[in-house]
C-alpha cells in the first residue's frame, strides 16, 4: 500500500519504460517536424542514416557517444552519493588544461602512448580540483552543490578565456587556442576496430579514448557496487541519516565523491583535444557536461545503461547535423529541441507511463498467476 | 429500519500483485463498537481507506442504511455519513479549535457568518456529547488527547453517524486511552457506530462489543467480544498460537557498563528534549525507559550512541568517557562495544533499497572480515547474511531480495541479528517491535532475553508499556525530557501510567 506503483519486471524497468519514453519523444519531435513543414519520416531517415550510414557517419556517432560516456559517468558517480553534480561542464573544461600541458611539455619528445597516460592523469586532477572547491564548500560550509557548480562553470569559462587569450595562445596568432601538437599530442584513431566490421573510419576522429571510456565505464561499475568507498556512497545517496548511523563521514564522501566526479569529466577533454583537435580551443567542451545529466538520467546512473544512452546522444548529435544539412528549413537549433525532448520524456517525465504499465502488468499478472501466493498490502 | 449500520459485500483490492483485500464480507451494527484487529499488512488500512473513498473497491458494494452506494472520494464518505478519525491527525497547527473543525464545510463565501454558525453548532456538540475543547485555542498548544478530540468533533460536526478510528490510542499516555474510550462509550449510547481499528488485543476487549479479524488481506472471523479471549484473537491474528507473555529468569546482574550522568540533550530548535537524566546500566539487566512518545526517549537513545550531539553531561562505556558532548564517530562506539538498533529502521537502521545482504554489515562495513583491501568481499558478506537468516529465520530467505521487500518483522530481525550477533557489550534497542507482527514479536522478545542471559547489558525504549512491562529488569519512567521515577516491573500500569503522563498531566487526566 505504501508504494504507488505495483513493482515491474526488470525487463519492463530497464528496457521497456527507457524505449516508450524515447518513442514519445520522437513522436513529439516528429511533429515540431511536421509543424515547420518537412516530413518526420524523411527526418527520420536522415537521422539514422546520418549517425549509421557509413563507417564514417558511425566513427562521428560513437566519437560524441565517447564524450558523453565520460560526462554521464561523472553526473552518475556524484548521483550515487546523492549529490547532484551540475558542474561537470566545468569540471570538463579545466580538465583541458591537464591535456593540453601534458601534450605541450612532451609532444615533440615523446610518443603517443608516453604522453596519453600522463595527459589522463593531468586531466583528471584538474577537473578533479575544480570540483574539490564545491565538494568542500558543501560538506563543510553547507553551500549546496548545485548552486556552487553552476556558478564554477562560469568561473571555469572566464578563466579559460583568459588563459587562451593570454597564456597559452602562441604569439602572433589569432585565434584563442593553443599550438597544434605534433604526433605526440595526437591519439591514434581506431580504425583497426572498424576494420573488423568491415568499415571504413573515413575522416571521423573515432579514436583510442573511446577505450578509455569504456574502462572508466568498467572502473565506476567496480567502485560503486563492488568497493567500500561505493558502499558508503551509496548509502548516504539512499539515506543520509543512515549513514550518519552506520558512522560513515558525510563531509569526507562528499568530498571524495566530487573528486571522483570531477575527475570524470576532466578525462572528457581527452577526446576533442588529443583525438580531434591537436590543441586545446575555446569552448571545446560544448554543452558535453549538460548532456552528461540527461545521459546519467537515462542510463538510470548505471555504467550499462549509460554506455547505449551515450550512444544515442552521438546518434542525436552526428544525425541532427545531417538533418540540418540535409533540411533547410530545420537549423540546428531544432535539434537542440529534440535532444531537449528527449530528455524531458527520459528524465523530468521519466514516470509518466509507470502506473499505466504497471496496471497493464497487474492485470496480466493476475490471469496468469491467479493462484499465485500474493502478500499483504 | 434495519439495526445495521454498514454492510460490505465481497470487498475485493488488488494494488499490482499485492492482494490487499480478498472478498471481504463484514457486517456492522448500528449503535456498536466494532473492532477490527490484524497484523501490519493484513489489509484494515486498505479497507478503511475503501470505506473512506481514498481507494476504490475493485469488487463489492458497500450497503449503508440499507441501501448500496458509491464511495467515490472522501467527500462522499461524508455525505453518506461515515467520518473518520486519522492515525495522524490532519489538522491545521496554527488554526484554532473553532477554524479547523469548520475548515472545508464553510458554509458561506463570507468568513465571519461561517464562523458564528459554527461555534453555536460547536457549542451544542460539546454539550451533547461532553466533549469540552476551547474552540478558540491553538491547535499547536494542544495537548496530543484534545488534539485527537478535536478530531473527532470534526467528524461529528460533519454529521458523521459512523466514526472509524484508526490506531486512536497509539499517540495516547493511557490516562488518556481511557479518557478516549470513556467518550467512545458516550458516543455509542447516543446511537453513534463506532468501528476500531488496533492492533493492540486488551483495547479490543476492553471496549468493544464485536470484532473482526483480518489477516492477509482475509476477513478470518468475527466475534462477539464477550465470548472470546485474548488468546483466542492472537491466534486468529497469527494463524498460529503464541505465547503472549515471555518466560524470564532472574537477572544475573554483573558490573555497570553503561553509565549516564546529569546528560542534558537539545534538539534543532534548542528546545531541551533531555533534561539531566541520569542512570546506569549493567551487565545481565535490561532497563526499560518508559514514557509517551516525543518526551525525549528518542534524543536519548541518538545521544548515547553518537548521532545526535549532547550539551551536557558524562556518558561511560565499560568505563572509559564518551565524548557525547564533542565529535562522537557510531563506528567508533561500535568498535568499542556498542550496539544500536535505532527506531526508526526505515531511514536509519536499514537503507531500504539495498539488498538484505548489504545492510547485513551496514555500519561494520569497515571490519576487516567483510572486506579484500578496499574491495567488498561478498562472498563473505553473503556467507554472514546467510548465516544469520537461518538463525533468525528471516523470510524470504534470500540475501539478493531488496530489503524494502521484507516485511515490517523480518526487517527487524535483520537488524537485531547485525546488532547482536556483533557480541556488542552495550546493545540500546529503540521500538523493538514497532511495525512487527505478533509472530516476530514473540522471537524478538526472546531473543533479548537471551542476550541478557548471556551476560549483555541491554538499553531498552518503547512506547508499548506491555513490552517495557514484560521484558524490563527496572523501569525508567521519563516525562518531558526528564527521569520521573524507577520502578521494579512488578508495579502496576496505574502508576506507571501515572508517571508517564507527568505530574503536570495528572490534573489532564482526570479531567
Amino acid at each position: 500500500m505504501s508504494n504507488p506503483y505495483a513493482k515491474l519486471p526488470a525487463w519492463a524497468e530497464y528496457i521497456l519504460i527507457p524505449l516508450l519514453n524515447l518513442v514519445v519523444a520522437f513522436l513529439v519531435a516528429g511533429l515540431v517536424v511536421l509543424l515547420v513543414g518537412e516530413n518526420p519520416l524523411d527526418a527520420a531517415y536522415y537521422m539514422i542514416t546520418g549517425a549509421f550510414g557509413r563507417g564514417e557517419y558511425i566513427g562521428f556517432t560513437l566519437y560524441y557517444a565517447t564524450t558523453f560516456i565520460f560526462t554521464g559517468l561523472s553526473v552518475a558517480v556524484a548521483f550515487h552519493a546523492g549529490l547532484f553534480n551540475i558542474g561537470s561542464e566545468g569540471q570538463a573544461y579545466i580538465g583541458g588544461i591537464g591535456v593540453a600541458l601534458a601534450c605541450l611539455w612532451l609532444d615533440k619528445t615523446m610518443p603517443w602512448f608516453v604522453v596519453f597516460p600522463l595527459a589522463i592523469i593531468g586531466s583528471a586532477a584538474f577537473g578533479a580540483m575544480w570540483a574539490f572547491l564545491p565538494g568542500w564548500l558543501q560538506a563543510k560550509r553547507g553551500s549546496h552543490v548545485v548552486i556552487t557548480t553552476i556558478m564554477f562553470n562560469f568561473i571555469a569559462s572566464s578563466l579559460m578565456v583568459y588563459l587562451l587569450t593570454k597564456v597559452l595562445k602562441p604569439l602572433g596568432q589569432m585565434a584563442p587556442q593553443t599550438r597544434t601538437f605534433e604526433a605526440g599530442g595526437q591519439l591514434p584513431k581506431l580504425d583497426w576496430l572498424m576494420s573488423i566490421f568491415g568499415l571504413n573510419l573515413g575522416n571521423s576522429p573515432f579514436n583510442v579514448s573511446f577505450l578509455l571510456a569504456l574502462l572508466a565505464a568498467f572502473g565506476v561499475w567496480v567502485l560503486i557496487w563492488r568497493t567500500k568507498l561505493g558502499y558508503e556512497m551509496r548509502t548516504m545517496g539512499h539515506s543520509p541519516s543512515a549513514a550518519r548511523y552506520a558512522g560513515i563521514g558525510e563531509a569526507r564522501i562528499t568530498i571524495i565523491v566530487m573528486m571522483i566526479s570531477g575527475g570524470l569529466a576532466g578525462m572528457m577533454a581527452l577526446n576533442p583535444i588529443m583525438g580531434e583537435q591537436y590543441r586545446m580551443q575555446l569552448d571545446f567542451v560544448q554543452g558535453a557536461g549538460f548532456v552528461g545529466i540527461a545521459v546519467a538520467l537515462m542510463g538510470r546512473s548505471h555504467p550499462a545503461g549509460i554506455i547505449p544512452a551515450a550512444i544515442l546522444f552521438g546518434m542525436l548529435y552526428q544525425g541532427g547535423a545531417e538533418i540540418a544539412f540535409e533540411m533547410p528549413a530545420i537549423s540546428r537549433d531544432m535539434i537542440v529541441i529534440i535532444q531537449g525532448l528527449v530528455i524531458l520524456f527520459a528524465g523530468a517525465l521519466e514516470n509518466m507511463f509507470r502506473p499505466a504499465i504497471g496496471r497493464a502488468f497487474a492485470s496480466i499478472g493476475r490471469r496468469s498467476v491467479a493462484a499465485a501466493q500474493t502478500r499483504g498490502a | 429500519m434495519s439495526d445495521i449500520a454498514i454492510e460490505l459485500r465481497g470487498i475485493d483490492k488488488s494494488f499490482g500483485l499485492v492482494h490487499a483485500n480478498k472478498n471481504i464480507n463484514l457486517t456492522v451494527r448500528k449503535g456498536t463498537i466494532h473492532g477490527i484487529i490484524g497484523e501490519n499488512g493484513a489489509g484494515k488500512s486498505t479497507l478503511m481507506s475503501i470505506l473512506y473513498g481514498f481507494y476504490q473497491a475493485d469488487k463489492g458494494d458497500i450497503v449503508i442504511d440499507g441501501k448500496t452506494v458509491t464511495i467515490k472520494d472522501p467527500n462522499a464518505a461524508i455525505a453518506s455519513g461515515i467520518g473518520m478519525v486519522h492515525q495522524h491527525f490532519m489538522l491545521v497547527e496554527n488554526f484554532t479549535v473553532l477554524e479547523n473543525v469548520m475548515l472545508g464545510a464553510e458554509e458561506s463565501q463570507i468568513l465571519n457568518t461561517s464562523i458564528s454558525k459554527a461555534r453555536v453548532e460547536l457549542k451544542r456538540l460539546e454539550k451533547e456529547y461532553a466533549l469540552e475543547v476551547n474552540p478558540d485555542a491553538l491547535i499547536e498548544q494542544l495537548p496530543v488527547g484534545l488534539q485527537q478530540r478535536v478530531e473527532i468533533l470534526k467528524a461529528l460536526y460533519r454529521r458523521a453517524d459512523i466514526l472509524i478510528l484508526d490506531e486512536p490510542t497509539g499517540v495516547l499516555t493511557p490516562p488518556e486511552a481511557d479518557h478516549l474510550f470513556r467518550i467512545l462509550g458516550q458516543l455509542k449510547d447516543q446511537g453513534k457506530t463506532i468501528i476500531f481499528i488496533t492492533h493492540k488485543l486488551r483495547e479490543i476487549m476492553a471496549i468493544t462489543d464485536e470484532v473482526s479479524v483480518m489477516r492477509r488481506g482475509e476477513m478470518v472471523a468475527t466475534r462477539k467480544t464477550k465470548e472470546t479471549s485474548v488468546e483466542e484473537l492472537a491466534e486468529l491474528m497469527v494463524g498460529r498460537r503464541v505465547l503472549l507473555r515471555v518466560e524470564k529468569g532472574a537477572a544475573n546482574l554483573g558490573e555497570v557498563k553503561l553509565s549516564v550522568e546529569n546528560l542534558t540533550v537539545r534538539d534543532g530548535r534548542g528546545v531541551t528534549m533531555v533534561d539531566n537524566v541520569s542512570f546506569n546500566l549493567r551487565a545481565g539487566e535490561i532497563v526499560g525507559i518508559a514514557g509517551v512518545a516525543g518526551n525525549g526517549q528518542s534524543e536519548l537513545l541518538e545521544a548515547i550512541s553518537g548521532i545526535r550531539r549532547a550539551v551536557g553531561g558524562k556518558v561511560l562505556l565499560n568505563g572509559k568517557p564518551i565524548d557525547v558532548t564533542g565529535h562522537v564517530d557510531p563506528r567508533e562506539l561500535r568498535d568499542r562495544g556498542l550496539g544500536h538498533v535505532p527506531e526508526d529502521r526505515h531511514h536509519v537502521g536499514l537503507v531500504l533499497k539495498f539488498e538484505e545482504a548489504e545492510n547485513g554489515i551496514l555500519g561494520y562495513h569497515h571490519e576487516k572480515r567483510f572486506l579484500n583491501g578496499v574491495f567488498l568481499n561478498t562472498k563473505a558478506i553473503q556467507a554472514d547474511a546467510e548465516e544469520k537468516i537461518k538463525k533468525y529465520d528471516i523470510r524470504p530467505p534470500n540475501p539478493r531480495l531488496k530489503t524494502a521487500n521484507f516485511s515490517g518483522g523480518n526487517q527487524q530481525k535483520i537488524v537485531l541479528a547485525r546488532e547482536m550477533e556483533r557480541g556488542p557489550d552495550v546493545l540500546i534497542i529503540g521500538q523493538p517491535t514497532r511495525g512487527v507482527d505478533v509472530g516476530a514479536i514473540e522471537f524478538i522478545h526472546k531473543r533479548i532475553i537471551e542476550m541478557r542471559d548471556q551476560g549483555m547489558a541491554v538499553l531498552l525504549v518503547s512506547v508499548e508499556l506491555d513490552e517495557i512491562r514484560a521484558l524490563s529488569d527496572r523501569i525508567i519512567v521519563m516525562f518531558a525530557g526528564r527521569v520521573v521515577g524507577e520502578r521494579d516491573p512488578d508495579a502496576t500500569e496505574g502508576e506507571l501510567g501515572l508517571l508517564m503522563a507527568g505530574v503536570e498531566g495528572r490534573k489532564e487526566a482526570a479531567e
